[in-house]
């Protein structure tokens, strides 16, 4: 065992590494999204599903989006297998979703409603593959990886006071220190960057970075004005403000604490898109908790840290979402949900740094495997952000 | 107080009026109720300027603060985002965002609509 940190994780045939070992089962297309999620049922916990309302009536970069979307999902490292579960006529390419999970050293087979007759064959069928490939998963062992494989997600929702004080910069000194051992973070949600666009644009490591990110809150911004419409009324949202945030700025600012104060940012991706470098990665995703977390995963995230102040109960299909608050009141109301609590920074009785080194530790044992409060309780939201309306 | 810019804090309990605080050296007098988790004035601050929290500027207020007042959406506006301000006939156009001096691949200034009449 080496002296650096690290945790027990999956090591696949693609070079990438797993803190789970998924059996997948993807729904092409709304039509088929039910019969994915009562094949992954019948192989719970270990069978997955990603049912979502697209796959069809989408026309350019908004089809592009889905059909990445479900293509990162099936190649992503906490995933051992996949059953992909299309209609037949759709638009997502069942074909090209099993390939690309095939590419990556996964076991795959394709049913389709149509072909096989009907949902009670094709679940039947759906069912035995998925059974066999859990079995086959269930011999796969853990082994020891480096701290440099992990990619965390940053998130926070139901945010209050409490998320810019005690629960963000715990999780940013987290980042700091990942990102010093040479692992990846990825912060998302443009809009919730918007007003602290500084902060993060003086460590971009080369200007281009820079450039991009102000290049995507300046989109972002402009979609909210030339919609005509006050972006107040969705940020702050009405339980922030009564957290007794006021502005978007205000949020920003505390919500750009989760990428710390030293780690450089090093790239801007597309929502989705692959999380390539070491370092600090922004991800153009909705300020929608669901839509940002899917595409942060999918960008190939292992594990997602989501700071709350008001209590959220969001997971992820096929990460776990590890969830910590700086409020007391919501540790004592919600603690089925929270995995960690920090409130003791708030009346000065714990220190940030040892509630850092607390939550670091936590998020090696998850990775190593430990389940989450939303694992336990079967959370599993998804939901692919939307470029354009259905045609 | 979060950063020493600052001219608000958050308040962690529930605030009354009249209760002295000792902040910074100096004594700032609670004006009214503020409940726990909002932000009070640590100094006068007049309609138009920066509300400056975390170092940075969170806003402008929308009306005069008097210091130990209560800082919420009564007092204090985004200027961000603001499409209701850019397309109304007596609001002013939302400001521009500070751009990076490398102006590669920009697609132009978010503007307010006389830039483009």
């Amino acid at each position: 065992m080496s002296e650096r940190p690290g945790f027990m994780g999956y090591r696949r045939p693609d070079g990438r590494v797993g803190t789970r070992n998924h059996v997948l089962v993807v729904p092409t297309v709304i039509c088929s999204s039910l019969v994915a999620e009562r094949i992954a049922a019948a192989a719970a916990p270990v069978g997955t599903a990603v049912p979502h309302l697209a796959g069809c009536g989408q026309l350019g970069p908004d089809m592009r989006v889905t059909h990445e979307t479900l293509a990162a999902y099936c190649a992503h490292p906490n995933v051992g297998a996949v059953v992909v579960v299309a209609l037949g006529c759709e638009q997502v390419i069942a074909q090209h979703l099993a390939d690309t999970a095939r590419r990556h050293g996964k076991l795959v087979e394709i049913v389709a409603i149509q072909a096989e007759g009907g949902t009670v064959r094709t679940t039947e069928k759906g069912t035995r593959i998925a059974q066999g490939f859990a079995g086959a998963l269930a011999t796969e062992e853990r082994e020891w990886c480096d701290i440099s494989e992990l990619v965390l997600s940053l998130k926070c929702g139901g945010s209050d006071y409490t998320s810019g004080l005690a629960s963000n910069p715990t999780l940013g000194r987290v980042t700091d220190r990942l990102v010093e051992l040479g692992g990846s973070a990825v912060l998302g949600e443009i809009a919730e960057i918007m007003g602290a666009e500084h902060v993060l644009a003086a460590r971009a490591t080369r200007p281009a970075t820079a450039t991009k990110l102000i290049r995507i809150i300046t989109r972002v911004e402009t979609e909210a004005r030339s919609l005509g419409l006050d972006i107040r009324g969705t940020q702050p949202s009405p339980g922030n403000i009564r957290g007794g945030l006021t502005t978007i700025e205000e949020k920003s600012l505390g919500a750009t604490h989760k990428g710390g104060e030293r780690a450089p940012l090093e790239d801007v991706v597309a929502y989705a898109a692959p999380i390539a470098r070491k370092g600090l990665t922004v991800m153009d995703t909705p300020g929608l908790d669901v839509e940002s977390v899917t595409g942060m995963v999918g960008g190939g995230a292992q594990v997602v840290v989501f700071t709350t102040g008001l209590g959220t109960p969001t997971g992820n299909p096929i990460a776990p979402v590890l969830k910590v608050t700086g409020n007391a009141r919501t540790a004592r109301q919600m603690a089925d949900n929270i995995d960690l609590d920090v409130s003791a920074i708030m009346d000065d009785s714990e220190t940030l740094d040892a509630a850092a080194d607390r939550l670091f530790a936590d998020v090696l044992t998850v990775a190593s495997g430990r389940r989450t409060a939303a694992e336990r309780l079967g959370h599993r939201e998804f939901a692919i952000h939307r470029r354009n309306p259905t045609i | 107080m979060i950063s020493s810019r600052d001219n608000v804090a958050t308040a962690l309990e529930q605030l009354e009026p009249e209760r002295r605080l000792q902040i910074d050296g100096g004594t700032l007098v609670v004006r009214e109720a503020i409940p726990p988790g909002h932000k009070i004035a640590l100094q006068a601050i007049a309609a138009g300027a920066p509300v400056v929290k975390y170092g940075s500027p969170i806003g402008l207020a929308s009306a005069a603060i008097a210091a130990g007042a209560h800082v919420h959406t009564h007092n204090l506006s985004s200027s961000r985002g603001r499409g209701d301000l850019a397309h109304s006939a007596t609001g002013e156009p939302a400001p521009r965002l500070a751009e990076p001096d490398d102006r590669g691949g920009l697609v132009g200034p978010v503007t307010p609509s006389k830039e483009r009449a």
